[in-house]
């Protein structure tokens, strides 16, 4: 029979029993929007640490510091060229940094504690350098309050949360975090700051010596538009040298500032970097990013991959949300092969019918397995919308929640096109498991003693 | 072993027996025929006589315990499932007396649906189906479901089934069975009327003696799965026919 046939005769078979068919279906469909509630939360779970952590800046960025630089205690267990020798972290390192493969963008690390003026007040704070490239894919800025640099050199500036509440004087009770951050930015966005700093500039006895480590120190001012208030440390990978207040990258450079920690004061128009800090593309590449890194006679840090010891974790744990999703979907395929061997005693007759008009054993078993086929492709389709539907009310009441504990929303669910395609697929392979049973019982049929079935 | 072309059914010692609890039931034993194309040829005797059971076995619903059963040169026994599947739709044509058609259906799908099995395109086996119909006189009744229908219509409906497939043998197992005798005749001189028209072979099964001799060219009588008699019916209007081909 045509595979047309086959389904046209199925579906109307299915629909002369559409109450019991449906029942069977609906079991079909409870057992896949289960497995969909399940395998979608963990997936959303995953990729919500999966991001968080990723959007940390933890494990895909490799900080790269010169060998010349005498502190690096790690240079001495490390192969590539002796301290001296080691070549300028400058401009042209930093290029030819940046075009390894597998880097996306190499940026020098930025940051000198100066002075602020806030009304007429001054606060000596850490101040940092942030790439324009941070606005996409550091999550610190996502629920700031405000807005991103509007370029890579405006005088523009972001705030850390608990340095707006120390210009603006507000002290938080110890042990609580209650300030609203809206109403902080809301006093403090638009206003204007002042910052003062020491410029470095390149002392005029020192032209033509490109060795010369003469330089003068100039006091400058600058003000700054305050234009976010941002709740997160964007700057967390570097623990304890947390900057709180936060500039355009290319703003900070071309100020000059004179930074601890600079040894080679080479002339400001050959800049030299106390460290780079280098995003990679994907975490796994960053063992490779890193060597080429010393090849090239730089140290180079980066923290150990744990996303990767996450993604084992939660692909245990996805295995075990399918199993209990699974154990309803097996049921329902006992449900499938009850329903289909009381066709078959129903339908004695009718197959006896069939196979006297010429109806081949593969027709017949080709018949039923399109029954099971067509109730697991109906019963997983239902299932998945239902699985969707559950779990989107499931994450509407955690977000219910998290935003009563004052947690920003989140997406703890997740139902990936594979994950649809895959649940109907799953569905219909155990649809058609649970029909081979009946499906060969009724191909094996005496056609002699069917006819004689009354 | 030489089978004549005009030969249609050769059965040789043909036995089916079945093993019921401890009894042994000897439905067909040891039955020998041979029926020529386009011969009428009618089975009788008493229930249990045996005459459905040898029906099956040239339908090729069943297979002989022993014996060989040759339809159009096709040694049944021989044959695989899928093949015996093939031959039901190719060759054989089966009237019965419950009509057996499936209730769900339309007669338009009822009598399409031998043209399924032989992936027959949709559009040309509706036009077939149609045609069939109009033969026996349904083209009225072609989305009605069988319930609708009376006892003779459905089994002029089950007739048109048979037919679809243009088969060169046309079983019947008590056609008349269920109907009153003026539809029976009605039904009887349809199948005769095909045996003419079209040249099929028909054997049909049944206990009455007189519809036998008034339409069989020939008749075989059983009695215990033993074949007691081998008649020529020369009342009937079929025998002259029968005996020309025997020429």
């Amino acid at each position: 029979m045509k595979l047309y046939d086959v389904t046209d005769l199925a579906v109307r078979n299915l629909r002369e029993s559409i109450f019991r068919n449906s029942l069977t279906t609906i079991g079909i469909s409870v057992g896949v929007a289960s497995l969909v509630a399940m395998l979608s939360l963990g997936i959303g779970l995953q990729q919500l640490a999966s991001q968080r952590l990723q959007k940390s800046g933890l494990f895909d960025t490799v900080v790269v510091t010169s060998r010349r630089d005498l502190r690096n205690f790690r240079e001495q267990r490390e192969d590539g060229p002796l301290p001296a020798e080691s070549p300028a972290l400058d401009e042209p390192a930093r290029l030819k940094i940046a075009q390894l493969p597998g880097v996306v963008e190499a940026y020098p690390d930025i940051r000198f504690i100066t002075e602020f003026r806030f009304d007429d007040k001054p606060h000596l704070t850490m101040a940092g350098g942030v790439p324009f490239s941070a606005r996409n894919n550091n999550d610190a800025f996502d629920g700031m309050q405000g807005r991103f640099f509007s370029s890579d050199a405006s005088p523009e500036v972001i705030l850390q949360k608990s340095f707006a509440e120390e210009l603006l004087g507000i002290k938080p009770k110890p042990g609580t975090d209650d300030t609203n951050i809206a109403e902080l930015a809301k006093s403090i966005l638009g206003k204007e700051l002042t910052m003062r700093y020491s410029e470095r500039t390149a002392s005029p006895s020192s032209t033509g010596s490109a060795d010369s480590a003469a330089y003068s120190v100039i006091s400058r001012q600058q003000v700054l538009k305050i234009v976010g208030v941002t709740d997160l440390d964007p700057d967390s990978m570097r623990g304890a040298a947390r900057a709180r207040v936060f500039l355009p990258l290319k703003l900070a450079q071309d100020l000059h500032v004179i930074q601890t920690g600079i040894r080679d004061t080479s002339p400001s128009d050959t800049p030299t970097y106390t460290s780079l800090s280098v995003r990679v593309a994907d975490p796994n590449q960053v063992p490779a990013v890193e060597d080429a890194i010393k090849k090239i006679g730089f140290s180079a840090f980066s923290i150990v991959d744990a996303t990767r010891s996450m993604r084992q974790f939660f692909a245990v744990l996805d295995g075990f949300l399918a199993i209990f999703g699974s154990l309803a979907l097996a049921v329902a395929s006992i449900g499938i092969v009850n329903t289909l061997v009381m066709a078959i005693l129903e339908r004695r007759r009718e197959i006896g019918i069939m196979k006297a008009l010429g109806a081949s054993d593969a027709d017949v078993r080709g018949l039923f397995f399109a029954e099971a086929g067509a109730m697991g492709l109906v019963g997983g389709a239902v299932g998945v919308t239902l699985g969707w539907v559950i779990g989107r009310l499931i994450n509407f009441g955690t977000n219910i929640y998290l935003e009563r504990q004052h947690f920003p929303p989140a997406q703890v669910w997740s139902v990936p096109l594979w994950l649809v395609l895959g649940a109907i697929a799953f569905s219909i392979v155990v649809s058609l498991l649970s029909g081979l049973y009946p499906a060969a019982r009724a191909a094996r049929l005496d056609p002699v003693q069917a006819l004689r079935y009354e | 072993m030489e089978i004549s072309p005009s030969l249609a059914i050769r059965t040789q010692s043909v036995c089916r027996h079945y093993q019921m609890g401890e009894a042994l039931v000897r439905a067909v034993d040891g039955i020998s025929i041979d029926i020529r194309a386009g011969e009428f040829v009618a089975l009788l005797g008493a229930s249990g006589s045996g005459k459905s059971s040898l029906l099956n076995l040239i339908a090729g619903l069943d297979r002989p315990t022993s014996g060989t059963v040759i339809v159009h040169g096709n040694n049944l026994a021989a044959l695989s499932r899928e093949e015996l599947a093939k031959y039901r739709l190719r060759t054989v044509g089966m009237v019965f007396q419950s009509f057996n058609l499936i209730p769900s259906m339309s007669l338009l799908e009822n009598v399409e649906l031998p043209l399924r099995f032989a992936e027959v395109d949709r559009r040309e086996r509706s036009a077939l189906a149609i045609q069939s119909l109009e033969r026996v006189g349904l083209s009225g009744r072609l989305s009605h479901r069988p319930m609708e229908l009376s006892g003779g219509e459905q089994q002029r409906a089950s007739l048109a089934r048979a037919l679809i497939n243009r088969p060169k043998l046309l079983l019947a197992d008590e056609p008349t069975g269920n109907l009153d005798s003026r539809t029976g005749t009605e039904i009887m001189d349809l199948i005769r009327s095909f045996n003419h028209s079209l040249g099929m072979t028909v054997l049909m099964v049944t206990h009455e003696q007189v519809l036998a001799e008034k339409y069989a060219g020939r008749m075989l009588h059983l009695a215990d799965g033993r074949l007691l008699d081998d008649v020529p019916n020369i009342s009937s209007a079929q025998a002259p026919a029968a005996r020309g081909k025997a020429q």
